[in-house]
């Protein structure tokens, strides 16, 4: 095991690049989740915005 | 209307597109998540360590497949671009904006890794060669497109502008590929060849290949996730997407 996290003496090179490789791919992924809530948090705003116009001007 | 062309405008609805787009993407994450796990075990475990480098060259099982997803991304997103430009398809004006993030992202990873490996075997985490510097000329492709799709009000106008960029942009594309061959660099050739034989041992190409594959399958996830988000965006004030709008804050409240 401990051969294996070494990879040689390259140990700190490899596993780097492979954290950069999983972290990137794993923010990439979690960003539509969040910007999805963010869009239909703003629609409901303004469907509540306009139905408050309506309302007003009915 | 033909049969053809009515199932084309049906599919390439917004409505239809986002169901369809939901159905397919858990699919793409789950099958590139298990190709992955596999490539990496080959990678990482079963292929011999390299006569040369060591175990740094295990690198390669990361970051070729990730700078082929970057130039992929880039023809995914211009190709959408263009069909976008000239018959003015919605749907492609989103998958084309959903492709820019993604690209982005993999071009980042390539040259980081990239970066990382040079280290050991060149000696330095950089050099302004061909292939380094033209590929960090496209992440920054990349990041002037979102920039622009950002910086403008109107989606579909932004969508039109970006693209725009995309389009002139992909004179950058055959600079990165061929750049190892036109000039001498410290950047190694190509490794796995679509003509002749590749330099690679088989017990090293697979997982090689297999990882390549798996990007590609998570690309599309990842596509069709954004491309949902980019429909709503533009058909925000609809019906359909009023409904989902108010069923997702019933399900955050329950």
């Amino acid at each position: 095991m401990n051969d294996f996290l070494a990879m040689g003496g390259y140990g700190a090179y490899v596993w780097s690049a492979y954290a950069v490789f999983f972290v990137v791919l794993a923010l990439e992924a979690l960003a539509p989740r969040a910007t999805r809530r963010r869009v239909l948090a703003d629609l409901r705003g303004r469907l509540k915005r306009r139905d408050a116009r309506n309302e007003a001007s009915a | 209307m033909n049969a053809l062309t009515l199932w084309f405008h049906k599919t390439g609805s917004p409505p239809t597109a986002y169901r369809l787009a939901g159905r397919i993407m858990p699919w793409c994450y789950g099958l590139g998540l298990v190709l992955g796990l596999v490539a990496l075990y080959g990678g990482l475990v079963l292929a011999p360590r390299d006569y040369q480098q060591g175990d740094a060259y295990r690198i390669i099982f990361i970051h070729v497949p990730c700078a082929w997803m970057s130039l992929f991304a880039y023809f995914f997103m211009a190709a959408n671009a263009f069909i976008a430009l000239v018959w003015r398809i919605k749907l492609s004006e989103v998958l084309a904006m959903a492709a820019a993030p993604i690209g982005a992202a993999f071009t980042f990873i390539t040259l980081v890794t990239g970066s990382i490996w040079g280290k050991p075997m060149w000696g330095t985490w950089w050099t302004w060669d061909a292939r380094l510097t033209s590929e960090l000329v496209l992440l920054f492709l990349y990041l002037g497109v979102i920039g622009l799709h950002a910086a403008i009000e109107d989606r579909r106008q932004a969508a039109r502008a970006a693209g725009f960029l995309a389009l002139i942009g992909i004179v950058n594309i055959p600079i990165v590929h061929f750049s190892v061959n036109w000039w001498n660099t410290l950047h190694q050739g190509s490794t796995v060849r679509l003509m002749g034989p590749s330099k690679i041992d088989a017990s090293m190409i697979w997982p090689l290949l297999l990882m390549a594959l798996a990007t590609h399958v998570w690309f599309f996830g990842s596509v069709l996730a954004r491309t949902r988000i980019g429909l709503l965006e533009l058909d925000g004030g609809k019906d359909w997407v009023r409904a989902i709008a108010l069923d997702d804050d019933k399900e955050a409240h329950a």
